[in-house]
């Protein structure tokens, strides 16, 4: 018999859902990330015209979203780096929720430049 | 695949995590900077072309990413699909050098 | 006279549950109402406990999905509404109902060089181990598992990776790893390295969360972890 989400409601667990979710997401956006800057080879205006698809209501949203992904795996990775490397004390623990309200805060930041 | 090896992938990943660690600070900052007022072309080729820091900067930033990319989707494929065998690893290596090839592309590809 | 409803799994790996009604008391516990069942209701019921006091370990079992010993389970504490669901441990093969066999935890725990391995004989001094050492405190941090099997129940890499030596095994080789006395540590890190070893821990930390007796086996793996990593770079491994 195995576990279901009852065993599985508690930080740590949806940390590391959230990096790993994100980290896959990455993972197939980032072909498609360099197919796009390849663009350019063909020259400024291949990348322009491009470019032009990213003014869409939809890609800004789509945008934020990849920026936040990338937010929250950079800092559920910093705290996993910290979690490995570092000798253990009780605020470890507690490492999830700071990585969490950081990566809130590039996705804000983000959200504001737009 | 000996465990030394499994080990060795183990310090790669997180190796390459601290190195982009650094390079995504860098290009979050960067982007974050770079969108105000809308995105063009035209502004992020006069910041990359013929910068040869940037070129440097986007080349570590490059395989770092074709390093830890594929060891992080070897346990997913293992633990989520079910694929353990020697044709998971050989496929992450195709994927790896995929991302690397492209990555190195665009790179010169705003390098000019 | 107040009733819980109780819903207990019968069988095997395939199997259902079973609906129950069993008088509330006060004070009771979940090994109460396991045993109140098997005593008043269905004397075919499997269960294992043995000192029903918190010290043994035998009464584990996943109540309302949650591994933990169902003598230090008050209902009052996990009954919402007056219900219960009780069954056996995860990750381990169903012998009966509420009863696991445990053959594959304590192989895992053999495999990852979780026994002692000294060096001196009878006929010498006793080795001095200051209990305030750095190493000392590492192994008093996790020396009091009692091989409940909560930890392994409640770890989704062992149900994902069937040769995942599991948070138990592990944290059992690092109180070896930091016993100054024990002579296999390389053969021991060589033996909890890699893709069914402490690599495969993915820091879910569901085992610390459970442990009934507040180890954190996520804290013993990642030390595991750097031991490895600096064996490996010096080429010892």
């Amino acid at each position: 018999m195995k576990n279901d989400h009852r065993a599985r409601n508690h930080p740590a667990y949806w940390a590391f859902l959230v990096h790993r979710i994100s980290g896959l997401a990455l993972a197939v956006f980032l072909p498609v990330h360099f197919w796009a800057l390849g663009q350019a080879l063909q020259g400024a205006a291949r990348l322009e015209s491009f470019l032009r698809w990213t003014d869409a209501p939809l890609f800004k949203f789509a945008e934020w979203g990849l920026v936040l992904l990338l937010a929250a795996h950079l800092t559920g990775g910093l705290r996993l780096l910290a979690l490995e490397f570092l000798p253990w004390r009780d605020w470890q623990k507690s490492l999830a929720a700071a990585a969490a309200g950081l990566a809130l805060v590039a996705g804000l930041a983000f959200a504001l430049a737009l | 695949m000996s465990a030394r090896t499994q080990v060795f992938l183990w310090i790669g990943q997180r190796a390459s995590a601290a190195v982009l660690a650094l390079c995504v600070l860098v290009h979050l900052c960067t982007i974050v900077y770079a969108v105000r007022g809308g995105l063009s072309a035209a502004e992020i080729l006069a910041r990359t072309q013929g910068n040869v820091a940037w070129l440097a900067f986007y080349t570590v930033f490059v395989f770092a990413v074709a390093v830890h990319v594929p060891i992080g989707l070897r346990a997913i494929l293992s633990e989520w699909v079910g694929w353990r065998d020697g044709s998971r690893d050989l496929a992450l290596w195709v994927f790896g050098a995929v991302l690397a090839v492209m990555g190195i592309r665009a790179v010169f590809g705003v390098f000019g | 006279m107040a009733t819980l409803q109780v819903r207990i799994w019968r069988g095997t790996e395939s199997g259902d549950f079973q609906d129950f009604e069993v008088p509330r008391e006060e004070s009771q516990t979940v090994l109460d109402v396991v045993t109140y069942v098997q005593r008043h209701l269905d004397p075919s019921l499997a269960y294992r406990f043995a000192c029903r006091v918190g010290m043994c370990g035998s009464c584990a079992m996943t109540v309302n999905g949650q591994s933990r010993w169902t003598c230090r389970t008050h209902v009052s504490k996990v009954a919402e509404d007056g219900r219960l669901e009780i069954a056996p441990l995860h990750n381990l093969p169903v012998i009966r109902d509420l009863v696991t066999d445990m053959s594959e935890f304590f192989d895992k725990w053999a495999k990852a060089h979780g026994q002692f391995t000294g060096t001196r004989t009878r006929y010498e001094d006793f080795e001095s181990i200051s209990p305030a050492s750095a190493e000392r405190q590492q192994v008093d941090a996790a020396i009091e598992c009692i091989g409940c099997g909560v930890c392994y129940s409640a770890c989704d890499v062992v149900s994902w990776n069937p040769d995942y030596a599991g948070p138990a095994a592990l944290n059992r080789a690092w109180t070896l790893v930091n016993d100054v006395r024990d002579a296999a540590t390389l053969e021991r890190l060589r033996a909890v390295a890699g893709d069914a070893g402490a690599h495969a821990c993915h820091t879910h930390m569901s085992c610390t969360d459970r442990c009934p007796k507040q180890i954190s086996p996520t804290a013993g793996i990642a030390g595991l972890k750097r031991a490895i990593a600096k064996a490996a770079l010096k080429g010892e491994l």
